[in-house]
């Protein structure tokens, strides 16, 4: 059998493909962005389903449920606090169920690489009384795909595949099948017992949800997700679930005493599996990141039980080897080595993420506090922009969306200072209205600055209805920016482009001095997706003899800037956006020559 | 009796080096000569200028991440970078690192003095056994292209991993963009023989 070296998310289309899909759809987020990137490279001609990067979470899961109930194999993609968004259709849908099988990847990200907590995902598989599968690996999660979709489809109900930043970030040599050329017939057979959640019907239908919780346990506790490997003579059981369990393993193949070793895949897990574990052994150590799910339940079966909630495994964060190493090194009393660390002398420069040189944001930010001065209060959002911190811009970032609504809050608090309050063009279609409008319905004092960079830039450039074209490339209707904010009853709106300083400071002010809802749209390409566009801009250059070492250019703080012996100078990085140039009060700064 | 290959590599640089086709280049390399493999990558946030890391483990079938004291080699496609993630190498390792500087914005607003080569290059004497340097941004200009600096890399480093030339080779000119095909195999010559 062929094998090819994919990413995660890879391996997870692939599986999709060659379990045989009708519908995907989804919102960019790291780390599930690649999924949905994934399946649309695949069969561009010949392409048999219907794939969309949805306006958010929530959305996108009620599109796929809707291709569900009419027989489509569906999947919908989101990182893990995306599932927040979309809680409201799941934590009723495991009621209500499924016709077509349905995956909803939720991708978690322990440590909180590129989110905003870091929330575990079979927390709410258990809340809506959904299995999960949890995979150790790539090549495991491919495997998934086909077994969660007929395990879906046998039981009527959705199931979560929760991939964690090691496995969706993570490659590995990964076994090709054969897409599937299998067609379903589509058909929606009305029900009104099933798709109308009246209380009286949600009352049997909760009855029945209860009723397949222990068929689904038992039947996963046969599946090679949850494997049971007994070792003679072994004093210490380790449980161990997703990407936990391969540290384990590789732990565990440099150990020479025995140890037993569950390994949990798939939720939930049948009470008889782990009381079969248990008893065979004197202690048990039980290894998962995040929230201590397995743990608990293995507690009600269990007296001797090392983990997070007697303090042996940590509470927060991501595992490593060393880390699994050392956890399972002290249980069996056996000495840790650690490695030393190596002696470096030198206090290093830190190397944080940055907004990219000539980036229309850091422009942006400039312009707008030296209007609003350092009294305003900045609320922002998630995106590239929330590294507006780096610029002092940026006193507020909570979830999606929340910029305006914060920044309405803090105006009618009752304090006096001004409230500017920064969004992405992505974000503020994805749950950025619904706050302009409240905003203006209910007398807020805010200035919008809608940062539209014209792409989902963080994770990855994925297009949004601003764009006006699809996941596959398609034109599609372009949704105006100014035409919805004016229908959101705005009064006071300027579009400006953000690398003219000058115009973009005067939109401000206007706005700094008005009373009410203000809203500037400040447009200009992404600097990645405007080269891969072919726009191409002429660099700028620092003329010695003019430079008087003022910084003003440095502390703009582009990364194409540098300063040596008291004169800046820039370097290759730049992409020519000219702010610079404008900045200098001297006019060191020109067009290059070359 | 065949001793299992297992090589452990740690590719770090700056966002946007081209550090992820670094990894690639060598995690196809392994899968074609057979071999199992798994890597991770940095994504996201970080990707934006910021310090990545990539791990590629030849021979592997466990987990994708290094430990810290693990790594039989370390590819820094920055000189800074090999000093931060100086943790993760052998003491029996090797190290490659490009001389090529990117001043992060923080020496300019934190004032923190970037370090001098020879001073980075004498702490990582004392990490692991063999230090190798060289101005592989120079030799990938010099094949035709600044951005064959990745690739020009992996030729330094393929001399240190259980993978054949050949191999690489035919990897490379499949991942990377049809007009740059020779300008990279000459990239990785030249930072072979470097």
């Amino acid at each position: 059998m062929a094998r090819e070296f994919l990413l995660g998310n890879e391996a997870i289309a692939r599986g999709l493909l060659e379990a045989g899909l009708d519908v995907a759809t989804g919102y960019p987020g790291t780390p599930s962005s690649e999924i949905l990137a994934g399946l649309v490279q695949y069969d561009v001609e010949s392409r048999k389903f219907h794939i969309e990067w949805s306006v958010n979470e929530k959305v996108a899961l009620e599109v796929a449920i809707g291709a569900s109930w009419a027989g489509a194999r569906s999947v919908c993609t989101m990182k893990h606090v995306g599932l927040n968004v979309a809680a409201d259709p799941f934590m009723t849908l495991s009621h209500t169920g499924v016709v077509g099988g349905l995956i909803l990847v939720s991708a978690d990200d322990p440590y909180c690489h590129s989110s905003q907590n870091e929330q575990d995902s079979r927390m709410y598989a258990k809340f809506a009384k959904v299995p999960c599968f949890d995979p150790q690996s790539p090549e495991e999660a491919k495997a998934m795909i086909k077994y969660a979709f007929e395990f879906s489809e046998r039981h009527g109900t959705p199931v979560i595949l929760r991939p964690t930043t090691r496995i969706s970030h993570g490659k590995s040599d990964v076994t090709i099948g054969n897409l599937s050329g299998i067609s379903r017939e589509k058909k929606f057979v009305k029900n009104t017992e099933r798709f109308v959640v009246l209380p009286r019907y949600t009352r049997s239908l909760l009855k029945k949800l209860n009723e397949r919780q222990e068929r689904m346990a038992r039947e996963l506790a046969d599946s090679p997700w949850n494997r049971l490997s007994l070792k003679a003579g072994a004093k210490i059981g380790i449980i161990a679930s997703g990407v936990a369990s391969i540290y384990a393993e590789e732990v565990l193949s440099a150990v020479d005493e025995p140890v037993s070793l569950l390994k949990i895949g798939a939720y939930p897990i049948d009470p008889a599996l782990i009381i079969q574990f248990v008893a065979g052994v004197e202690k048990v150590l039980v290894l998962e990141e995040l929230m201590p799910v397995v743990e608990e339940q293995v507690r009600i079966y269990a007296k001797n039980v090392l983990g997070k909630l007697t303090g042996e495994v940590p509470k927060e964060g991501e595992f490593d080897l060393l880390l699994v190493r050392c956890i399972v090194h002290n249980a069996l009393g056996v000495q840790v080595k650690m490695p030393t660390p190596p002696e470096i002398c030198v206090e290093l420069p830190q190397r944080p993420p940055a907004m990219c040189p000539g980036c229309a944001h850091r422009s942006t930010f400039y312009a707008l506090k030296s209007v609003f001065k350092d009294d305003a209060i900045y609320a922002s959002d998630i995106g590239c922009y929330t590294l507006g911190t780096q610029l002092n811009a940026v006193d507020t970032c909570l979830c999606m969306g929340a910029s305006i609504t914060i920044g309405s809050g803090l105006s009618i608090s009752g304090i006096r200072n001004r409230v500017a309050c920064t969004i992405g063009d992505s974000t503020f279609l994805h749950t950025g209205i619904q706050g302009l409008i409240n905003a203006v319905y209910n007398k807020a004092n805010i200035t919008v600055v809608i940062l539209d960079n014209r792409t989902t830039a963080m994770t990855g450039h994925q297009p949004h209805p601003g764009i006006g074209r699809t996941i596959t490339g398609e034109p599609s209707e372009e949704i105006s920016l100014e035409a919805i904010v004016k229908a959101c009853g705005v009064k006071y709106l300027q579009t400006v482009d953000p690398y003219d300083l000058e115009t973009t400071k005067s939109a401000f002010r206007k706005a700094y001095e008005t009373d009410g809802v203000k809203v500037v749209i400040a447009r200009q390409p992404c600097v990645i997706t405007a080269k891969k566009m072919g726009i191409k801009r002429k660099r700028y250059e620092v003329i010695p003899e003019l430079c008087e070492g003022c910084r003003r250019c440095v502390k703009y703080g582009c990364p194409a800037m540098g300063y040596c012996e008291g004169k800046a100078f820039s370097n290759e990085m730049c992409v020519g956006c000219g702010v610079c140039a404008k900045l200098c009060q001297f006019g060191a700064i020109k067009v290059r020559g070359d | 009796m065949a001793v299992a290959v297992s090589f452990d590599i740690v590719i770090v640089g700056v966002g946007g080096q081209g550090a992820i086709l670094a990894s690639d280049i060598v995690g196809k390399a392994a899968v074609t000569e057979g071999l199992p493999v798994t890597a991770s990558e940095t994504h996201g946030m970080a990707q934006r200028g910021g310090a990545v890391e990539n791990h590629v483990r030849i021979g592997c079938r466990y987990g994708s991440m290094i430990p810290a004291g693990g790594a039989d080699c370390l590819m820094s496609m920055e000189p800074l970078e090999a000093l931060r993630f100086a943790k993760y190498l052998k003491p029996d390792g090797v190290v490659v690192i490009n001389t090529e500087k990117i001043v992060p914005v923080s020496v300019y607003s934190h004032k923190t003095p970037y370090p001098e080569l020879d001073q980075i290059v004498e702490i990582m004497e004392n990490v692991c056994v063999n230090v190798k340097i060289a101005d592989y941004t120079g030799l990938a200009k010099k094949a035709g292209s600044a951005q064959a600096l990745n690739v020009a890399m992996i030729g330094a480093v393929s001399r240190y991993m259980p993978l054949k030339t050949e191999t690489l080779k035919d990897v490379i000119a499949k991942s990377v963009p049809p007009k740059t095909v020779a300008v990279n195999l000459k990239a990785f010559d030249l930072g072979r023989d470097a």
